[in-house]
């Protein structure tokens, strides 16, 4: 099949995906036991009530054609009202958006390169000390529950040794080298998280083309290390390491969710959770919804490089 | 015999590994008989100092840390181990049953679990806890539906490569049933690879169900938890009490001992089959 063809049929897979996704979480509300106007309301559920709420999440017209209209609706920016407060979710949701979207940029900008020179590094040196040193801390890093790595941090640099703010607070009135120093700590715990498994999947597919004939064959001819590493190994190694870096970008977006919650930053994440535990339905439809097609969308940006960088993918199986 | 030898042979870090395991489930045994006080006893201050009557201090509402740790132990394990079997029996059987049958049953299989799996877990586990309160019964089911599904797609791969083998068309041409070829043909062959995956998943779901419950929405007070009791003392690190870290570190250090052992073994399954 043609690269196009390929292309446009994972495109095509992953619409449908993202179509079914937002069908399930529409289907949420349908779920609850019972009427769901109840159900939400629980103890506060007077007659008139149950009425407002009913008229406002459409309960009298039929399945389909409420989810026609949410989703046309949700297109549109009209996310409709949070339960608890009462005010849009689109406004609530834009601002939490962009404050998660700075902290996982601010990651991600810091943790691709680093993870990608240490794989480089632990191949190069591979059963050696510095390779050895490399994959304890990042099996270690792997292990450990973002609070603990977020708590340890706090504990030292803000608590210990008073350099940085242990709460992450920020608002649109600070200026961006304010913003930056805020999220220091945050993005560094994320940063830690999420660089044990690029740097491990790096070194893995490098150390995969290393042990390769013709890299043996460049070593007879006596090419230096590095430019046999840089000239005939990166080129073979990219395919995987950028499908490894956009899947992990990917798990980024969801791990923001535990950090939010122990910096007590106002991003999405931080408010899921707090809309979960009040089962503000509108607001978990509306954040659960971004969250998963932004993970969708990188999982299939991450196949469609893979597709494009790999000629051997475009082979039918 | 040969679990001794083996174990014996074992390199150094996959036998602190096998400690840090020990003296786990240790500790989750023998709560009732080491522990000094009651589950939900209240015995001293509020975040009081480490002392001889409270070895590890004590907590936000006063109670001893030391006898929440070892009940944490308890909990937060046998529910992380309950969840762990449930997905694998579910998505084993499920596998196998898709790999051996094919056809339909497999292609609906395949696509429920390529729709679950396009979903990010935690995102996913949210929107299910939202609509139906947190519970223990329904983290139980979740987090067991969202393993399930990684268990099947190894377990369906790993029957597809040995379906294909000799012996099992041999069984399959000598007319044995199904369940017998599953059984007897496929499993064992499937089985180190499944044991490996195991771990792997327990230590997952212990991490998965740790941060569920740090976030509020996992296993819910009075119950001893070590992801809620983080939650519960976190407002101590401002005051420069330790005391979160602590449940922290032990889930920390449960989750790096169980992949310590798991890479030992998967680099001894890789070593096997490359002779």
């Amino acid at each position: 099949m043609s690269l196009k063809g390929l292309i446009i049929k994972r495109l095509a897979a992953g619409l449908v995906t993202i179509f079914l996704v937002s069908v399930l979480i529409f289907l949420s509300i349908e779920a609850l036991p019972g009427d769901p106007a109840t159900a939400i309301l629980g103890q506060q559920a007077t007659p008139e009530n149950l009425k407002a709420l009913r008229a406002e999440l459409k309960l009298d017209l039929p399945p389909h054609v409420r989810y026609a209209s949410w989703l046309a609706a949700f297109v549109q920016g009209d996310l409709g009202k949070s339960l608890s407060n009462k005010r849009p979710v689109a406004e609530v949701i834009g601002w939490r958006f962009s404050n998660t979207l700075f902290l996982a940029v601010a990651a991600a900008l810091v943790s691709v390169p680093l993870a990608i020179i240490f794989g480089m590094v632990a191949a190069l040196f591979r059963e050696r000390w510095p390779d050895r040193v490399l994959s304890m801390a990042s099996l270690s890093a792997i292990s450990f529950p973002e609070f603990f790595v977020g708590y340890i941090l706090i504990y030292i640099f803000s608590v210990k040794l008073g350099w940085l703010p242990s709460v992450a607070t920020i608002n649109a009135s600070m200026a961006f080298t304010e913003k930056l120093h805020v999220i220091i700590l945050p993005c560094f715990t994320l940063l830690l998280v999420v660089m044990a498994h690029m740097m491990r999947m790096t070194r893995a597919s490098i150390i995969g083309v290393l042990t390769s004939p013709y890299i043996e064959m460049a070593k007879l001819k006596g090419v230096a290390e590095w430019p046999i590493i840089i000239r005939h190994a990166i080129p073979n190694v990219l395919s995987p390491i950028i499908n490894v870096v956009v899947m992990d970008l990917a798990w980024l977006i969801v791990g923001v969710v535990v950090v939010e919650v122990v910096f007590v930053y106002p991003g999405l994440g931080q408010l899921l959770v707090d809309s979960v535990a009040k089962r503000d339905l509108p607001v978990v439809q509306a954040s659960g919804l971004i969250f998963a097609a932004t993970y969708i969308l990188l999982n299939l940006t991450a196949d469609i490089l893979a597709i494009v960088t790999n000629p051997k993918l475009r082979v039918p199986k | 015999m040969v679990v001794i030898d083996l174990i014996k042979k074992a390199p150094l870090s996959a036998k602190i590994g096998m400690v840090i395991i020990l003296i786990n489930i240790l500790a989750a045994l023998l709560v009732p008989v080491i522990a000094p006080y009651e589950e939900a006893a209240k015995v001293g201050d509020v975040w009081a100092d480490a002392s001889m009557a409270n070895p590890m201090g004590t907590d936000q509402l006063g109670r001893d840390m030391f006898t929440r740790m070892l009940y944490g132990a308890r909990n937060t394990i046998s529910i992380a181990f309950t969840i762990t079997c449930i997905a694998f029996f579910v998505g084993a059987v499920l596998g196998l049953t898709a790999a051996t049958v094919g056809g339909m049953v497999d292609m609906l299989l395949s696509r429920f679990v390529d729709i679950i799996m396009a979903f990010p877990p935690l995102i996913l586990a949210l929107m299910v806890l939202s609509i139906f309160g947190t519970s223990v019964p329904v983290l139980i089911f979740v987090i067991a539906l969202l393993d399930s599904t990684k268990v099947y797609r190894l377990a369906r791969a790993l029957a597809m490569d040995i379906r294909a083998m000799e012996f099992v068309e041999v069984a399959r041409l000598r007319g044995e049933g199904l369940v017998w070829i599953i059984r007897h043909e496929i499993l064992p062959n499937a089985t180190p690879a499944l044991i490996a995956e195991f771990g792997l998943r327990f230590s997952f779901i212990f991490l998965f169900i740790s941060a569920l419950s740090f976030l509020g929405l996992g296993i819910q007070p009075p119950t001893a938890d070590w992801g809620s009791m983080v939650r519960e003392n976190a407002g101590a690190i401002a005051f420069g009490i330790p005391i979160p870290l602590y449940p922290a570190g032990a889930i920390a250090l449960l989750t790096v001992g169980i992949n310590l052992v798991v890479d030992w073994f998967l680099h001894r399954s890789a070593q096997i089959r490359a002779h």
